[in-house]
């Protein structure tokens, strides 16, 4: 019952609308389709906003704090109310923007997060559109929003934008390489780009254990793509106040910063389907006395498990590790993660030669 | 308890015929002498620190007199080095080239007292904004609302 | 052609890097500083002005205001140059309470000083940690002296107050967890890769230009050159406790922090070995002063070793009861001169740890 609730709903309205007969199938399809996806949006906006709650919690008890506790039950409407004021505040335009790009920023900075979305699998038959480039398409998307970054540094005319969208440009291509690579050894034993199919090869087997070095790759570019600390020298508050957000105030600040959370969520789902097994309960391949032990848990609960122990994990970086410098940065990705990239698909594509040669 | 060396005094009263040494052990130097005599005491008596350089406003005597406050980290002992400046255009050399520490701290005095320094490369205002007008801390400055 | 061009950037006033209101004008190539610019006398009060007209007593509480993270040893650095001036004889317990508030005010402004460094390299939670103990000492403090901060505790011929009851065991109970404390924030800051990665071998200074450039407290010392005042010229009665004196081999950024950091532990242990003595000290906490002080014509210059460097006073008298000439050497600002050619060819990011780490207080740069 539970484990199927979502794919319920959507087979009911299917029936639902597809049972009146007026209807011919096509539309009926594509109404289930924009239903599925408004949920998604709908989904991330309000988790977005609950990750700023969790963030602060997360911090305040790291830093011996209590963190937001007024508004609501234990503060859980905080975040809620903050939006509110946000969205109440004037945004202000400095003298010399250029303007159309200055607003259009913050506005489609949500764009590529959004869209990333509608291929991932949150759970057995879960994906909005299951497309069968589902990782290739998402590395695509992902990979636009350093341009939104950009678009809204250029157009602030500041100085301190300016060096702030630099840094993203500069931080987002370098990273976006070892990302992509350390994800070629799953597709390379997976042979799929499907991500219903990379999560069916993990039944037996977690990615996380036969690419262990292609994870830490992607988690730390992926980190380094969502700039959080220790990768976070694009706001930089010590050292360029907000970076390419400095000049903006009120909700057009706010997208930028609820972005960051929403893609922390993509990451983290990536991670999660591609190296911890999606939706798959661990262990799901081994039953002990014939009953499998954690497959009662539905399939959506086990991938939010997964993905917020990771986005935990992420916020744990910024609360305890400091900031690393810009060439830093740069030696890490070009000298130390992509050469590990490289030899990480070498040694991979020989372990599947191997393994065919012995009848795998 | 530890003891301090007492500095050197007499030594330094017979290498520089020019000074005088008042009834604090402070040595008295004209100003021609001053740059003179600084680098004779950091090169041949190892005062090496120049921990403090301020002046003070006298405008009975119509003067200003410059204070040094030198330290020597190697030996442990210190000095305090005085030369007096007429009070209308008052000029000392700078002890940029002797010591760094004399960058800011010369500065400083001439923003507050107006003494200026021959030979400093940044002679600006350094506290004060650059449209002030006046030195503060001169006794005749006007001090407007202020508790006298 | 591909033409590049150097651009200048206001760092600040309005930074949250630069520890209060201070402005650099850097001019950059891309990130790499060219030239930087250093702009303060945004806090400047004119405190040695306001001296002239106050009496020598009402001189202390604006010594608070110079470094206001340390002020019991801007008090004190203020009263003994005065009790020098008058020959004034301080009681003991009054001394052994002047070393203990002296190096409580030290601990909270380098338990600060760590964590705003912390802060300013990225990590915030270090900058919180710091404050939990912060606020302890604040506490026993404000029990002490009934100000937080602005403690105003020192007074010409003594302290202000004695210790109320048990405020002695407090601090030694605080004392004695200190170093627990201390090897937390080794393990969350100093120790971290990154930190280190950020801050070694950045903004070296060696032994000579420190020296020259009259650089004092931890910038000095950790650049190696060992000159701590309370070790080189005893004041007060420094010379009968047992302590350390930290030096840093590089004179590096990390270098500067962690003789900071290790400062901490030998200022515990100064403290540990007063409260032990002060047990033994009874008797007044003010000396024999006159009640309207009038100190001898002539004039005097006094130092001590203070958070941040060597603090001197230079106290004029003109034998009335008012100062004719305060002059302040304050450590921050003779510290912050050598800034320029110190962040030269370094990055933004640089600049902030370079300036970090010299520690500096606003209000004592401004005075």
């Amino acid at each position: 019952m539970l484990e199927n609730l979502f794919v319920g709903i959507a087979h009911w309205l299917r029936a639902l609308l597809g049972g009146t007969g007026i209807l011919p199938v096509e539309i009926t399809e594509s109404i289930v389709f924009l239903v599925k996806l408004v949920a998604v949006l709908i989904f991330i906006l309000l988790n977005a906003l609950w990750l700023v709650y969790m963030e602060r919690k997360v911090a305040a008890y790291m830093q011996a704090r209590i963190g937001p506790n007024r508004v609501g039950p234990k503060g859980l409407l905080q975040t809620t109310c903050d939006i509110g004021k946000l969205i109440s505040k004037e945004i202000i335009i400095p003298k010399n923007v250029d303007l159309v790009v200055f607003l259009l920023a913050p506005v489609l900075i949500f764009v590529p997060t959004l869209m990333v979305f509608a291929v991932i699998p949150l759970g057995k038959n879960m994906a909005a559109l299951d497309l069968n480039i589902g990782l290739f398409y998402l590395l695509a998307i992902a990979s636009v929003s350093s341009l939104f970054f950009w678009m809204a540094g250029w157009s602030s005319n500041s100085k301190y934008s300016l060096v702030g969208s630099m840094r993203v440009v500069a931080q987002m291509v370098s990273y976006e390489l070892p990302l992509i690579l350390s994800l070629l050894g799953v597709i390379m034993i997976t042979g799929s780009l499907n991500m219903s199919a990379i999560i069916d090869a993990q039944t037996k087997v977690w990615f996380i254990f036969t690419q262990p070095i292609a994870f830490l790759i992607y988690f730390i570019a992926a980190v380094a793509e969502t700039n959080r600390t220790p990768f976070c020298l694009v706001e930089g508050e010590s050292e360029i106040i907000a970076g390419p957000y400095t000049e903006y105030g009120g909700m057009a600040f706010a997208m930028f910063f609820l972005a960051e959370y929403a893609n922390i969520m993509v990451i983290c789902a990536v991670t999660t389907i591609v190296f911890l097994g999606g939706w798959h309960a661990p262990f799901e391949a081994f039953a002990i006395g014939g009953a499998h032990v954690f497959t009662w848990i539905p399939s959506w609960v086990w991938f939010f498990l997964k993905m917020y122990a990771l986005i935990f994990v992420v916020m744990w970086f910024r609360w305890t590790f400091p900031r690393i410098r810009v060439d830093q940065l740069m030696g890490f990705g070009w000298k130390v993660l992509v050469p590990l990239a490289l030899a990480n698909i070498f040694v991979t594509g020989i372990g599947i030669y191997i393994y065919k040669a012995i009848g795998w | 308890m530890k003891q301090i060396s007492p500095a050197p005094l007499e030594e330094i009263r017979q290498k520089f015929s020019y000074v005088e040494l008042d009834e604090r052990q402070n040595i008295i130097v004209p100003a021609d002498k001053l740059l003179e005599l600084m680098k004779g005491l950091k090169d041949e008596f190892a005062f090496d620190f120049l921990t403090n350089e301020t002046a003070v406003d006298y405008p009975e005597e119509s003067k200003l007199e410059m204070v040094y406050n030198l330290n020597s980290i190697c030996h442990g002992y210190t000095v305090m080095v005085k030369a007096c400046v007429a009070r209308d255009n008052p000029e000392v050399p700078s002890l940029f080239p002797i010591w760094g520490g004399a960058n800011w701290q010369e500065r400083e005095i001439y923003d507050l007292l107006g003494i200026v320094f021959t030979g400093h490369p940044n002679l600006k205002r350094i506290l004060l904004d650059d449209r002030f007008d006046g030195y503060p801390l001169r006794k005749d400055f006007q001090w407007e609302s202020g508790r006298e | 052609m591909l033409k590049t061009q150097e651009y200048t950037l206001n760092f600040g006033p309005q930074h949250p890097a630069t520890h209060g209101v201070f402005q650099v004008i850097l001019t950059l190539d891309g990130e790499k500083i060219v030239k930087a610019e250093p702009i303060c006398g945004y806090l400047h009060r004119g405190i040695e002005k306001l001296a002239e007209a106050r009496t020598y007593t009402q001189v202390i509480p604006y010594t608070d205001r110079m470094d206001y993270l340390a002020a019991m040893l801007q008090n004190l650095g203020y009263v003994q140059a005065v009790e020098k001036l008058m020959e004034i004889e301080v009681p003991e317990r009054a001394e052994y309470l002047r070393v203990i508030t002296g190096e409580l005010s030290r601990l909270t402004s380098h338990v600060l000083g760590t964590g705003v460094y912390a802060l300013d390299i990225g990590a915030f939670t270090g900058f919180l940690v710091c404050f939990r103990e912060r606020e302890k000492m604040m506490d026993l403090l404000e029990e002490l002296t009934g100000s937080r901060m602005t403690l105003s505790y020192a007074r010409i011929g003594g302290v202000a107050d004695d210790a109320p009851e048990g405020w002695l065991d407090k601090v030694d109970q605080l004392m004695d967890a200190m170093p627990g404390y201390i090897d937390e924030y080794n393990g969350l800051i100093t120790g971290n890769e990154i930190f280190q990665a950020r801050t070694k071998f950045v903004g070296q200074l060696s032994p000579e230009t420190a020296v020259n450039y009259s650089l004092s407290g931890p910038v000095l010392r950790g650049s190696g050159v060992n000159y701590d005042l309370r070790k080189n010229m005893p004041y007060g009665i420094y010379d009968r406790f047992d302590f350390e004196v930290p030096l840093g081999t590089n004179g590096d950024c990390f270098d500067r922090f962690y003789c900071r950091v290790r400062e901490m532990e030998q200022s515990v242990r100064i403290i540990k070995q007063a409260v032990e003595q002060i047990r033994e000290v009874d008797g007044p906490v003010m000396g024999k002063a006159p009640k309207v002080l009038k100190p001898p014509k002539g004039d005097v210059y006094h130092e001590i070793e203070s958070s941040k460097g060597i603090i001197g006073y230079y106290v004029v008298s003109d034998g009335s009861n008012k100062p004719y000439r305060v002059h302040v050497r304050r450590p921050s600002f003779v510290n912050l001169g050598y800034l320029d050619e110190m962040v030269r060819g370094y990055l933004i990011a640089d600049l902030v740890a370079i300036l970090g780490s010299i520690d500096i207080v606003l209000g004592e740069v401004d005075c």
